[in-house]
């Protein structure tokens, strides 16, 4: 693939910076009226999510990364790491924690989730937006209380802890938006 | 803002609101011009030259007469700046333009390849004497749309020190690789070199801009003598020249001289000019001789001032994206 140029970069744009690949989530164009045009960028690091700003000269070049998102459904964890299958191949791909970081809270058995993968490996994991997940304990809520104001704090069957209205209880199952680890409604079974 | 869907992208992108902006402000333009006895004038925007700018990319054309297959080239404007001239040698008194300019390869939140300028020259001018019509110009645009606090003038060297921590004039690469090391720009050595314009123009955009405060217009002036483009040295040796800018919440907003009118100056920068776009294998357009003879004949003594109206629209309704202003941006043209 040919390697990208200023006038190729925009936000979304997968590249490889400092030998690590980035995505550009930022590009200004700034000329002085009289002078030198410059692309001002911002770029995230995919492997540890550093944001970094960095001026190129017109016609400077970034090589692309060979970076690709997958639908993958999360299989089994066996103790060291998650194990994922892509659906159509049945090719498994394993990933370590540095890899899947904070989404393995969110990773339930059969869900599908986003692996992105560098050089045909996993870089990082991204859960679905919301996942529906047991309660395995929390406080006995008051009775009749429908409102959910207040709330209290209830742990998943994945380990992650939640903020949930009072009469939610346990062994129900709740849907949680994993972008920002809030409550969503309960899920009948 | 670029992306749109086919079925929405007839629409403007601007709102009634930026529309009537517009329009207010050019009748007021107008309105303060005509009441200071200044002409408004036409000139051409295909020309049969272009600037010799280095940084500047026209759009080209060819313009072919009744029958003619093969056309020669012909340059959109990147600025009236010569045409004008030639009718203030001519005798036209102080005139000003509202008009299109051309210029390819920009583009971005302040930047549309084709915008509007608003370009005046005043015969008898000094640079204090044209800030000082700015300022008024101004107090009478963002009436009704945007309190701005007094304006500050301030020397570009002093500016620049105050910011960057070294003389512009003087400091030599190393000092620039190190102010851009300590603020985290150590690409600049790499993109700058040994090319001191191209390290005050990093610099300065990427250094001392952002610090500028909010709602305040500020006059940089007395620029150093190597980002000369068409202002006259300051007599008295320094190594500065009569340009000023203007800057408001950090953006340029036009640029302005006390005029150069030494027609043998102007071709030496001219030569100066080719001689950079030789390195940088640039086109080499021919030097505009009609300016030169204008010289020759005698410009009279003036400053001229050059203002972006778009991005001045965008700072009186406070908008962050120049297409906010714009009815049909190049995307959409």
């Amino acid at each position: 693939m040919a390697d990208f140029s200023t006038s190729d970069f925009k936000n979304g744009l997968k590249v490889m910076l400092d030998g690590d690949p980035a995505v550009m989530i930022e590009n200004e164009f700034v000329k002085p009226g009289k002078g030198q045009a410059f692309n001002r960028v911002k770029l995230r690091n995919l492997k540890t999510g550093r944001v970094i700003e960095r001026t190129f000269k017109q016609n400077e070049t970034l090589e692309p990364a060979d970076v690709a998102d997958m639908d993958m459904q999360y299989l089994y964890n066996d103790g060291v790491e998650w194990h994922f299958m892509q659906p159509e191949s049945f090719e498994q791909y394993t990933a370590d924690i540095n890899v899947v970081g904070d989404a393995k809270k969110w990773l339930k058995e059969q869900d599908v989730c986003i692996i992105t993968l560098y050089n045909g490996s996993p870089l990082s994991v991204t859960p679905p937006n919301s996942v529906v997940l047991k309660i395995v304990e929390t406080d006995p809520g008051v009775r009749g209380d429908t409102s959910g104001g207040g709330g209290k704090p209830a742990t998943l069957e994945t380990g992650a802890v939640v903020r949930v209205p009072l009469f939610v209880q346990t062994d129900e199952l709740i849907k949680v938006d994993t972008r920002t680890g809030e409550y969503i409604s309960r899920v009948k079974e | 803002m670029s992306k749109s869907s086919p079925e929405a992208s007839w629409r403007p992108s601007c709102d009634q609101t930026a529309l009537r902006a517009r329009a207010l402000t050019l009748k007021r333009i107008r309105r303060f011009f005509d009441e200071r006895g200044v002409l408004e004038v036409e000139t051409p925007l295909l020309g049969q030259s272009a600037g010799t700018d280095p940084h500047l990319y026209p759009f080209v054309s060819q313009y072919r007469r009744p029958g003619q297959t093969v056309g020669v080239d012909y340059y959109l404007q990147t600025s009236p700046e010569f045409a004008m001239k030639r009718l203030l040698a001519s005798g036209s008194g102080s005139i000003y333009q509202i008009c299109k300019a051309f210029r390819n390869e920009e583009s971005g939140r302040h930047h549309n390849p084709e915008f509007t300028l608003l370009e005046w020259y005043r015969i008898g001018f000094g640079l204090d004497q044209l800030m000082d019509e700015i300022e008024a110009l101004f107090v009478v645009l963002f009436d009704g749309k945007r309190d701005l606090g007094s304006s500050k003038r301030v020397p570009y060297r002093k500016l620049f020190e105050q910011w960057v921590g070294v003389d512009p004039i003087h400091a030599d690469w190393s000092e620039f690789a190190e102010c851009a090391r300590r603020c985290d720009l150590s690409e600049a050595t790499a993109i700058c070199g040994e090319d001191r314009m191209i390290w005050l123009d990093l610099l300065f955009s990427h250094i001392v801009q952002p610090q500028l405060e909010l709602g305040r217009v500020y006059f940089v002036y007395d620029y150093p003598a190597c980002l000369p483009s068409l202002a006259r040295k300051k007599p008295g040796g320094e190594a500065v020249v009569e340009r000023v800018e203007i800057f408001l919440d950090g953006l340029e907003l036009g640029n302005g001289f006390h005029e150069l009118a030494d027609p043998v100056e102007q071709d030496m920068r001219f030569d100066g000019d080719l001689v950079v776009r030789r390195q940088l294998g640039l086109p080499l357009p021919p030097k505009d001789q009609r300016l030169l003879g204008a010289l020759a004949k005698g410009l009279p003594d003036c400053s001229g001032m050059a203002i972006g109206l778009d991005r001045l629209l965008m700072l009186m309704t406070g908008c962050s994206h120049i297409e906010q202003v714009l009815a049909f941006p190049v995307s959409r043209s």
